[in-house]
Parts: C-alpha cells; sequence; structure tokens
C-alpha cells in the first residue's frame, strides 16, 4: 500500500492505495466521485477523462499512485453546486447528450481545447471527438455545443 | 479489467531506474506514459511483478536540435512534440505523423519513448523512425549505447532493448536541401490503429531522385523497407506505380476481421505510390 496526497477539484486528499489501483476508480470508489464514468478501461471510449494538472487524460490508463502531488479536475469540479459553465449550457441547449454516459469525459476534454489559444476551428473539434464514443447523438450536437461555447456558432 | 497485484516503484533518475530494471529482472516492466501499456495491464496481457515509473525523473523530456539531428527525450510527451515549432520545422516527417497517433487525450499523456519501445507493427513512430534511418539510445547499468532504427525493431511488440535498458532518448535525422517527405495512413476512424500505412523520404538532386527511402506498416511484423528503383529517374505516376507494386511485393499481411489480407496488400500499394508521389513534390 502507499500513500498519496493529491487534489482533486480544490480539495486535498490524503489516501493509502494499491498500486494497481486504476485513478479511474480512486475517483470513483475511493473518493465517491462518480461524475467520471468508466467505460472500456483500456483508453478507447474516452468516458473516463479528466484533467491531470491542466492536460485531458484517461484516467482508466492512470493508477492512483501515479497522481501523488497531483492537481485533478473532474466533472464535479467544473461549475459550483446547481449551476453549469457555459459548456455545459450549451450542451444542454443543443441536446448534445441523451444517456449522458460520455459526457463527462467530453465536457473535459473540450474544456481543456477551450482554454487553448483562439477558439477551436470545426475540424480540431471533430479531431477531439474522434477520441470519445458517443453512441447516442451522432456527434452533430456535440460539435455545435462546443462551437457555441467557443463564440463561433450562432447561439 | 484490472492489473494484477504488482509493486510500484516511482523512481527519479536515469541511474535508479535501471538498476531497478536489473533488480527486477524480466519481471520488471518500465511505465512511461502507459497509454498503450496500461491497457496490457487492465486486460492482464502484461502481468509484471514490479513497475518503474519513469514519469518523474527529470531531463528526459527534451526537444533539440544537435548535427543535423533533432533529439527527442524518450519522456517528451508526443502533444508537446506535436506542437513544437522545431519539430515541425526541422523533421516534417515526424510531425505529420503525430496527428495520427492515437487521440488528442492520450497523446497528452503518451510519450514518444515509450512508443518506439513498445514497438506496435501499426504504430506511426516506429514507422517514421524506420522512415527517416534515426536511432534511439538505451542506458543500461553498464553504460549507454546508440541502437539504429533498422536494429532496434525485431518484431511485434519486440525490441532490441535488453530487459536492465532504459530508452533514454530517440535521434531523428533532420531534413537536409532537397528532401521531401510524405506519410499516408488508412484507418477505420482517425485516431484508430493503421489498417495499412507508408512513409516516404525522398532526396532530389538535378531533377532527379538521388536517394529514396519507402517504409510501410502495419501490415508485417515491424516496419518493413521497400526496395524501389527510382534513384537516377525523375517520379512520375508510373514510377509511383512501380513503387506500389514493390511495396505489395515486400509485405504478406494476414487478413482479420476488419479487411482481407489481398485488401491489405491492395491497400498498401495504393498508399506508398501517394507517399512517392507526394514526397517527389515536396522535393522537387
Amino acid at each position: 500500500m502507499t500513500a498519496i496526497e493529491v487534489t482533486v477539484n480544490g480539495r486535498r486528499y490524503r489516501e493509502v492505495v494499491e498500486p494497481r489501483l486504476l485513478a479511474s476508480d480512486f475517483l470513483r470508489h475511493t473518493l465517491g466521485l462518480t461524475g467520471t464514468h468508466v467505460g472500456c478501461e483500456h483508453g478507447v471510449c474516452g468516458a473516463c477523462s479528466v484533467r491531470v494538472d491542466g492536460a485531458a487524460v484517461r484516467s482508466c490508463l492512470l493508477l492512483a499512485v501515479q497522481l501523488d502531488g497531483a492537481e485533478v479536475r473532474t466533472v464535479e469540479g467544473l461549475a459550483p453546486e446547481g449551476e453549469l459553465t457555459p459548456l455545459q449550457a450549451a450542451f444542454r441547449e443543443t441536446h448534445a447528450l441523451q444517456c449522458g454516459f460520455c459526457t463527462p469525459g467530453i465536457l473535459m476534454a473540450a474544456s481543456e481545447l477551450l482554454e487553448a489559444d483562439g477558439p477551436p476551428t470545426r475540424a480540431e473539434i471533430t479531431d477531439l471527438l474522434s477520441g470519445h464514443l458517443c453512441r447516442c447523438t451522432g456527434y452533430e450536437p456535440i460539435v455545435e455545443a462546443i462551437a457555441r461555447a467557443a463564440g463561433t456558432a450562432p447561439s | 479489467m484490472k492489473p494484477v497485484p504488482l509493486e510500484y516503484r516511482r523512481v527519479e533518475s536515469v541511474e535508479e531506474a535501471v538498476s531497478a530494471l536489473a533488480e527486477g529482472g524480466t519481471e520488471a516492466k518500465v511505465l512511461a506514459g502507459g497509454q498503450s501499456f496500461v491497457p496490457m495491464l487492465n486486460m492482464r496481457i502484461a502481468r509484471p511483478a514490479l513497475l518503474v515509473d519513469v514519469n518523474r525523473v527529470p531531463g528526459l523530456d527534451g526537444i533539440a536540435t544537435a548535427n543535423g539531428h533533432l533529439r527527442v527525450g524518450a519522456m517528451c510527451r508526443q502533444r508537446a512534440l506535436e506542437r513544437s515549432a522545431l519539430a515541425r520545422e526541422r523533421c516534417p516527417l515526424l510531425a505529420s505523423c503525430l496527428p495520427f497517433v492515437g487521440h488528442v487525450a492520450t497523446r497528452n499523456r503518451g510519450t514518444v519513448g515509450g512508443s518506439i519501445a513498445h514497438a506496435d507493427a501499426a504504430a506511426e513512430l516506429p514507422l517514421a523512425l524506420v522512415a527517416l534511418g534515426g536511432s534511439a539510445v538505451a542506458e543500461s547499468p553498464g553504460g549507454r549505447r546508440t541502437i539504429p532504427a533498422d536494429d532496434l525493431f525485431v518484431s511485434y511488440f519486440t525490441t532490441a532493448l535488453e530487459p536492465d535498458e532504459l530508452l533514454v532518448e530517440t535521434v531523428w535525422p533532420a531534413a537536409r536541401p532537397g528532401e521531401g517527405f510524405a506519410f499516408e495512413e488508412l484507418a477505420l476512424r482517425h485516431g484508430d490503429y493503421a489498417l495499412s500505412m507508408a512513409a516516404c523520404v525522398l532526396r532530389v538532386e538535378g531533377g532527379v531522385v538521388a536517394e529514396v527511402r519507402l517504409v510501410v506498416g502495419a501490415v508485417a511484423a515491424r516496419a518493413t523497407v521497400v526496395d524501389v528503383p527510382l534513384v537516377g529517374r525523375a517520379v512520375d505516376v508510373a514510377a509511383a506505380q512501380e513503387a506500389a507494386e514493390a511495396a505489395r511485393a515486400a509485405v504478406a499481411p494476414s487478413g482479420h476481421l476488419h479487411a482481407s489480407a489481398d485488401y491489405l496488400r491492395h491497400v498498401t500499394g495504393v498508399l506508398a505510390e501517394r507517399a512517392v508521389l507526394r514526397a517527389w513534390e515536396g522535393a522537387a
């Protein structure tokens, strides 16, 4: 067992974990942050994407012990309780989700894209979404939502 | 879909890493970006007793040029190299294949050295290293050695690296005057593993090909160099089609769920033809 200290959504946690524990399971089971969804556990579906020290990464491809000292942001940390970020609001407006399973991962990845210099092009948005499986929407509303949040699509 | 119980060691230096690897022997594995390796852990295809995590070793993520080469630290994230103006300017072939490596979120974490050491037959970076005639630098308790790409890649997921060796740097020959480059890939969806791919490096002098290297991948156990009789000639469609035939003859792909062997062989020729033509256009 290994002791780790990690900041998640601004709150500091000290936990003792087994080295083989995946970061995704650490967030969900140890910390109870079940907004991070676990789909494929081999890096394909993108549902478990979170931000680690700013970078959007697959939490199923990280070990919890690797988070020691890191600053993690999950979907729970995007907006204060009861509020939505402009990106989340755009998802709601454009019906960019139905079952919502893929949504947290896409929100975390898109939040990184929206923080980059300049608004993303449509090609950059679809390139980003190539790393996320959504079986409900057909992706078009998601592209629209991200473009709206970036201010590049009429709202 | 969870890794086997294992011991984890986070090392702070190359020396510490190679001594841990030497101690652990074949039961020890290096954990770099983990974008291919952690899936293998999760599926228990890999069941190491010891993980040596090199993510916090300082000084392994540099991007620099020296003596006509781009030198990339093993732990340089693929995304960092993709965004590097130096890499784009000095090593256009490498830059053009990086967007095909997985997805943004996997490139954020995946490393250049990890992809090379993993030696997936369908991976873009090993193909580019072979096409450019680059090399890898490995360190072990016995010292440091440089391994040319042609010797490094042995077969599927197999390199010439010894169990106690750590890949610390990859070396990519920089573009020279008169050189053109092209990378072509076919995958079912962008970011998926390639069904087939081709890379061409071609140098033109006095209106004809002075040097050419055509390499195809994902259709053999490792990146395969195709012998193409283009030196001394100008490249036109007929010449590129000859290269395509040579590429088809050089590989013996196995068919799989997504494509038959005949289809893969055909596509490999198409990609080779396009790569040769585009490299020629870029050089001329």
